[in-house]
């Protein structure tokens, strides 16, 4: 299936494409290397690794335009590095320390970036998407053409205020695209088994909010549905919601064994789908990377990630007074 | 200066915040068209526009949740819960988004939101309209949580809680919205506009918070009440001849330790009255603060008059509800001691 996408003539640049490449495997290896402090006893607590989803934030972020806004849940490091948080400031957060983009008052779950409107990181499921509304409400109120991107899972789609802010949002024309990051897996549940209907975009249709169902495997779909959605919402025409049907390899947070699934399953997802291995094919087949390119940006990012780790490891813990700040104005 | 409602008095603090400051936006349910259910919204659609005083559906944990994204996008939401027995849904947006928002972005994101719920009972709501949840509220580090008795306060309190760059729980308690209620139902009661904190100061003064009050000098025990409990304390006093000094908190969180403590060390006694029920209510907080700070100079056990630990009833309201009856035989107990 991989190979069939890549043969189709993808209405895209080759520096566009190597962008992806890049953008896509910085968060793959951040990911690989965050699991690796893990296992080292380095990052504590709740570790929810993006491995296997990466198209689905590089392909959204890929129609952004500057003051757009983020807002997400607790599987949050691909967001964070893909609208262009630097990777030392979140690893750092995940160790726990005072250069981590919360001063280690965060950790995993919880960054935020003013400079980069990512409004979170946010632990509770389902808690963000209607405040992603609110954002929308505000730049909608302040008439400044942004949109906000509210990122939600499968899982958090059966949460109540997901339904109450489709409401809100479609009766106040707000800009804002939900965005229904479908990894199949709500925690240990499929989706099958937690969910009536399949289609979740579909339940948009009883607030009349347009949806659609995306390959999240394909960064290219995933930009070129983005594109629609952002072009909806920057009109004036209210909300949009778009499923990325994606999958993660790894288990629901590190210490999940996920053996509500079959090696099989992910295996034949890693070989078939791999989202990277996607656009490195597309890359080398429509000659607009050689494999030396190829490497020098593996040599590249390897390179950002072992900084971030090490920075990560160097950076001082928090100084215990620190816990009595920002509790107040 | 003009008398008031407290009803008039909170549209009034609505109306000068948002003329002075556009990022004022109110909303909630039927607050915008309708002027809301205890019309403390009332024309305030007209004045403003629909963009910034609107109808919510009926969504707590959504109103809540919209506000909280508001807020962080630099708007001042003032916001309505109908009744504060309508607030759970929202409880976790409060607690996990709004309260802790500054605190794990560390201070990039911020969230001045007001929540306005009427409060407390009296009114025969039963369980469903009558309760007094400010305990949850002050259990949870990163809110304030304010608590208005009378016209005056409302209005001063509820613009410096507008002005305030954190989240405040704004409890009106709906007994007060007409008159100065101290306990007695089955009389008439006076209204705000013969009352001295019916009279309400002109534009845009501020109330701080952190500021308890003493609504009544005394010398012979300290009673610390807020809301309804005020007045009823007041008539306490009156009707038994014990010279207490009422204390109205205003604010629980932050709390006016001080006012707190120099008159308990001055009068060496302490009864705590609140209309909520009794464990874990506030009155247990209040009660270790006394304790801590004030210990050598108690005379007497501290006493606290409180709702019952039960639902709040439909029948039996005024034998729930500490009037002035209970909280009298009380002061006449510390007193004896």
């Amino acid at each position: 299936m991989a190979a069939k996408r890549a043969a189709k003539k993808p209405n895209v640049s080759g520096e566009e494409l190597r962008q992806y490449y890049r953008d896509m495997l910085l968060i793959r290896r951040f990911e690989e290397k965050a699991g690796q402090l893990y296992g080292m006893g380095l990052i504590g607590g709740f570790c929810h690794l993006y491995i296997g989803q990466e198209a689905v934030v590089v392909g959204l972020e890929a129609a952004t335009e500057e003051g757009d806004k983020r807002i997400t849940s607790y599987r949050d490091h691909g967001h964070m590095l893909a609208c262009g948080m630097d990777a030392n400031g979140v690893m750092a957060e995940l160790t726990g320390r005072e250069g981590g983009y919360s001063k280690g008052k965060g950790g995993s779950m919880h960054m935020f970036s003013k400079e980069k409107h990512f409004y979170g990181g946010h632990g509770i499921v389902g808690a963000q998407v209607p405040l992603g509304a609110g954002l929308a409400f505000a730049d909608q109120y302040k008439d400044n053409g942004r949109v906000t991107f509210t990122y939600f899972g499968d899982g958090a789609a059966n949460q109540g205020q997901v339904y109450e802010t489709f409401n809100m949002a479609a009766l106040w024309d707000l800009p804002v695209i939900f965005v229904i990051e479908n990894n199949q897996y709500a925690m240990g549940t499929a989706q099958a088994r937690s969910t009536s209907s399949q289609d979740i975009y579909k339940r948009g249709e009883a607030f009349g909010i347009p949806g659609e169902m995306v390959d999240g495997m394909d960064v290219l779909a995933v930009k070129d549905a983005s594109e629609r959605a952002v072009k909806h919402c920057r009109s004036g025409k209210g909300p949009y919601i778009l499923e990325v049907k994606t999958y993660r390899y790894r288990g629901h947070s590190m210490s999940d064994p996920a053996k509500y699934r079959t090696r099989e399953e992910v295996q034949k997802m890693r070989e078939e789908r791999d989202p990277i291995e996607n656009v490195r094919q597309m890359l080398l087949t429509g000659k607009h990377a050689t494999e030396d390119d190829l490497k020098a940006i593996d040599k590249e990012i390897k390179a950002v990630v072992n900084a971030s780790a090490d920075f990560a490891k160097e950076s001082p813990l928090p100084d215990e007074a620190e816990l009595w700040t920002d509790i107040y104005a | 200066m003009a008398q008031m409602t407290m009803i008039e008095a909170i549209r009034e603090a609505h109306d000068v915040a948002m003329a002075a400051d556009d990022k004022v936006v109110v909303f909630g349910e039927d607050v915008g068209f309708f002027g809301g259910v205890f019309r403390c919204t009332a024309g305030l659609q007209e004045k403003y526009g629909k963009s910034r005083c609107f109808d919510a559906p009926i969504n707590e944990s959504g109103i809540v949740g919209t506000a909280i994204g508001m807020a962080a996008y630099g708007l001042k939401p003032v916001i309505e819960i109908q009744f504060a027995d309508y607030v759970y849904p929202a409880y976790d947006q409060i607690v996990s988004e709004a309260a802790r928002l500054r605190h794990r972005s560390n201070g990039d994101f911020t969230c001045p939101l007001v929540i306005r719920m009427p409060t407390g009972g009296g009114i025969f709501g039963g369980q469903t309209h009558s309760q007094s949840p400010e305990a949850i509220f002050t259990h949870v580090s990163g809110l304030k949580v304010v608590i208005p008795s009378n016209p005056r306060d409302a209005k001063g309190l509820l613009l410096a809680a507008i002005e305030d760059p954190d989240p405040v729980i704004f409890l009106e308690p709906k007994r007060l919205y007409n008159g100065p209620f101290d306990g007695h139902h089955d009389k008439p009661i006076e209204s705000w506009k013969k009352h001295p904190q019916g009279d309400v100061p002109e534009g845009s003064e501020i109330i701080p918070l952190g500021k308890a009050h003493v609504q009544r000098e005394g010398v012979d025990v300290t009673v610390l009440a807020y809301g309804t409990m005020v007045y009823v304390a007041e008539a306490a006093a009156a009707e038994t001849g014990v010279d207490a000094e009422v204390i109205d908190l205003r604010t629980l969180m932050p709390l006016d330790l001080d006012t707190i403590v120099e008159s308990v060390k001055k009068t060496g006694r302490c009864v705590v009255v609140h209309e909520a029920t009794r464990t874990s209510g506030f009155g247990g907080e209040l009660m270790s603060l006394v304790q801590e700070a004030c210990f050598y100079h108690l005379e007497a056990p501290m006493i606290r008059v409180t709702g019952w630990d039960t639902p709040y009833p439909h029948a039996q309201e005024w034998e729930y509800f500490p009037g002035p009856g209970r909280v009298g035989e009380a002061l006449r107990k510390v007193m004896e001691d």
